[in-house]
């Protein structure tokens, strides 16, 4: 593993420049730390940061680039007489891959010599059998030309590597060498390491940042292949769901209507649950419950929000499932079915208590004390307190943490798969099973799927659909939260 | 020290609330040591000492706000035109509406205005008609001189006013439900010198239908809106007297330190 052990090099190398760079710096103030511009341990820091930094920002560059360089420089190796009609440039390059990699195997284990693996030639030794001695099972025998190729391959990128090392070795020792020079008792390090560390902070936000766009690009150019195949107003305006997957002949319509309703009608019955329960549960433990209670109380409602949504989705489809059908949709006649929008409303709501109480408990112990002095001081009962003070104070931060509860019911899949069923339908019954968009989206991903045809891509325009909805709440509940915190400032 | 208004203080001799024997302790802290003491109808009564002497705690046992803290728990008589307020039929939410209160830092609702000074009135049922609650509210507003900046913006928050304002909200706000007492816990200490005149002022005019109680750090305060002045060190009363004479002539050698700067 030459990089493991290139980047332990490096590392030590600026361990050195630490220790040197530290000394260097005491040495220059005549070994009084109080004539340094900095702490001793920032001019070591700074040797270091030299040192490991750009060296280390350029291996993983190299590594990047590197498989991109030999790939393109390797395909043009092979003869376009390769390319039949029944391969493609890709496949034949996936073999090169795999025949580079089973001699390197080969190498390693001893059963060819490296001067054998670069040497061999196809005509004369049956790599094949060669090669399946050491574990690489290949499919055919290995053409003349894939051999060639894969020994440049090969060849090229121990090449490379060899470069690397050199580069990156030569950019560590100037990087140490540069910092040393810099030392001196008046040189600030102290402001040098924390522009390093302020550049760290940046770029773990930026990570987070990225991820989100890149999430929502993959999102938006998979959703594009699927509007070229399908309709935009069918799938927007469609009230049918019904994919037929190729082979089994008709057509699909995608209509996201159905599947929308059902969203948000079983997020809708989850909020109703979860809402009241959560909030009168916040206001207890907030302005009633004694400290011994509290602490006793608190943790126990939160763990709910540890219990995976599976566990909750079993709980759904063996109890509450059931008890419904048997006690209120049969008596009532509203339906044969244990799966319903009720049971997964129900269990969901269930889920959401600890969101929406422990976020409000928070938003309502931020409430200043001052408030309800106020408040008790005029002869309010503590009743009246939190109707007329506490709450409309808080209001606005427990609309966002019901905002915030609502979107992560909208995102649900598990309780809703054992619950709710996956039968996408448009009806007011809420003993009906119904599924949601999230169903869809695992359904038409799972089992044999075909990449390219609309039935699968539609998924990605759910998912697309389904993050912008819960985007916007959460938007909304991020402006209401903030404006509420200026409140009291 | 100026002549203490003496002309001004001919005060009705009418006994409001009577203290005897007053404990307070805050879990094991003797907070309150047997305090005694008559506060009298139509008056200010300014309570003075140095930090931590309870003359804030003491305050907040004349409207029983001490019951909101836990580990408080007061001993003693404290009687309210001859009633024990801490007697088990009396309601300490109702005693609190007869014994208004203002705080040290001004805490106006999230309200409208006009909604921070018709709160007590809506809790407690005082007027029958908009047009009442309308006529209290404007009564009040005008009681804490706010009236005149606050007319025109009635409908806006309470919040949005500078901290004298706010101030004078409170009071307004605690006058409202129209209490017989009114006690203040450092009324001005979050208020630049304009703002603590104008209240100050206005305490002067309160005391002709309430029993003002101020607890405040400063003693030119204390002398300038207070008929009698009780003293405050180390949980105890020292000395209760005419302000006059507790500025001029104090027997405690305890009482003359401090309002000479010599502890405190």
């Amino acid at each position: 593993m030459p990089v493991l052990w290139l980047v332990i090099a490096v590392l030590l190398l600026a361990a050195a420049g630490y220790v040197a760079g530290r000394q260097r710096a005491l040495t220059s103030a005549g070994n009084d730390p109080r004539d340094l511009h900095s702490l001793p341990s920032y001019y070591g820091s700074h040797v270091f940061i030299k040192t490991a930094v750009p060296a280390l920002i350029a291996m993983m560059l190299w590594l990047l680039v590197q498989p991109l360089v030999i790939e393109s420089r390797i395909s043009n190796v092979i003869p376009d007489t390769a390319i039949s009609a029944d391969t493609t440039r890709s496949l034949v390059m996936a073999d090169v891959r795999r025949v580079a990699e089973g001699l390197n195997l080969a190498v390693n284990q001893g059963a060819m010599s490296a001067e054998d693996a670069a040497r061999v030639r196809a005509d004369t030794t049956d790599v094949r059998e060669r090669l399946g001695e050491v574990g690489i099972a290949l499919g055919s025998d290995v053409e003349p030309y894939v051999l060639q190729a894969a020994q440049s391959y090969r060849a090229l990128s121990a090449a490379m590597s060899t470069w690397m090392t050199l580069f990156v070795a030569a950019l560590a020792i100037a990087g140490c060498a540069i910092g040393l020079m810099r030392t001196r008792k008046d040189f600030r390090a102290r402001n040098v390491v924390e522009a390093a560390i302020l550049a760290l902070l940046m770029l773990a936000s930026t990570i987070a940042i990225l991820t989100t766009l890149g999430i929502i690009l993959s999102m938006l150019f998979e959703t594009r292949n699927f509007f070229q195949q399908y309709p935009w107003h069918d799938f927007f305006f469609g009230l049918t769901w019904s994919p037929s997957f190729s082979g089994r002949g008709g057509a699909s319509q995608l209509g996201i209507v159905p599947l929308l309703w059902g969203t948000l009608y079983i997020s809708f019955i989850a909020l109703l649950v979860a809402v009241p329960i959560g909030l009168f549960a916040a206001i207890y433990m907030s302005e009633y419950a004694s400290p011994k209670a509290r602490a006793v109380a608190k943790p126990l409602i939160e763990i709910l929000a540890g219990i995976p949504t599976i566990v909750y989705g079993l709980f759904a489809l063996i109890t509450v499932g059931p008890l419904l059908r048997d006690y209120f949709a049969q008596p009532m006649g509203l339906g044969e079915s244990a799966s319903s929008v009720m049971t997964a409303g129900i269990v969901m709501g269930i889920m959401l208590i600890p969101f929406v109480s422990s976020l409000s408990d928070d938003i309502i112990n931020a409430v200043p004390q001052a408030m309800r002095d106020g408040s008790l001081g005029l002869g309010a009962t503590q009743s009246e307190t939190i109707k007329q003070v506490i709450v409309p104070a808080a209001l606005p931060g427990i609309v966002g943490a019901i905002l915030l509860a609502a979107s992560r019911a909208i995102g649900e899949t598990m309780i809703v798969v054992l619950g709710a069923g996956a039968a996408a339908k448009l009806d007011l019954n809420p003993f009906e099973a119904m599924t949601t968009v999230t169903v869809k989206i695992v359904s038409q991903l799972t089992g044999d799927t075909d990449f390219a045809s609309a039935e699968t891509l539609v998924a990605f325009a759910l998912g697309l659909t389904l993050f912008v909805i819960t985007l916007g709440l959460n938007v909304l509940a991020l402006y209401i939260v903030r404006k509420y915190r200026e409140q009291y400032e | 020290m100026n002549d203490m208004r003496f002309t001004e203080r001919a005060v009705v001799e009418d006994k409001k609330i009577a203290a005897k024997g007053v404990q307070v302790y805050y879990g094991s802290n003797h907070a309150i040591k047997d305090v005694n003491v008559d506060i009298l109808d139509k008056t200010v009564t300014a309570f003075i000492g140095p930090s931590g002497c309870g003359k804030s705690t003491f305050l907040r046992c004349i409207n029983r706000m001490n019951d909101t803290i836990d580990i408080a728990r007061v001993e003693g008589d404290i009687l309210l035109d001859g009633e024990d307020i801490y007697d088990a039929k009396v309601d300490p939410v109702q005693l609190r509406a007869k014994v208004g209160m203002v705080f040290q830092k001004p805490n106006p609702f999230p309200k409208s205005i006009y909604d921070n000074v018709a709160y007590g009135p809506r809790i407690h049922g005082l007027a029958r008609t908009k047009a009442d609650l309308d006529e209290i509210v404007e009564k009040s507003l005008r009681r804490a001189a706010l009236w005149d900046e606050a007319k025109d913006r009635l409908e806006q928050p309470g919040t949005g006013l500078s901290g004298g304002q706010q101030q004078r909200l409170c009071i307004a706000r605690a006058v409202a439900t129209s209490p017989e007492v009114l006690l203040m816990d450092e009324p001005c200490s979050a208020l630049d010198p304009i703002a603590t005149a104008q209240v100050e002022e206005l305490i002067d005019e309160l005391r002709e239908r309430f029993s003002v109680v101020i607890v405040t750090h400063s003693m030119q305060q204390a002398a300038r809106v207070s008929q009698r002045t009780a003293f405050f060190h180390l949980g105890e009363l020292v000395e209760y007297g005419e302000t006059g004479q507790i500025f001029t002539n104090p027997e405690d050698p305890r009482t003359e330190s401090y309002i000479t700067g010599r502890i405190g």
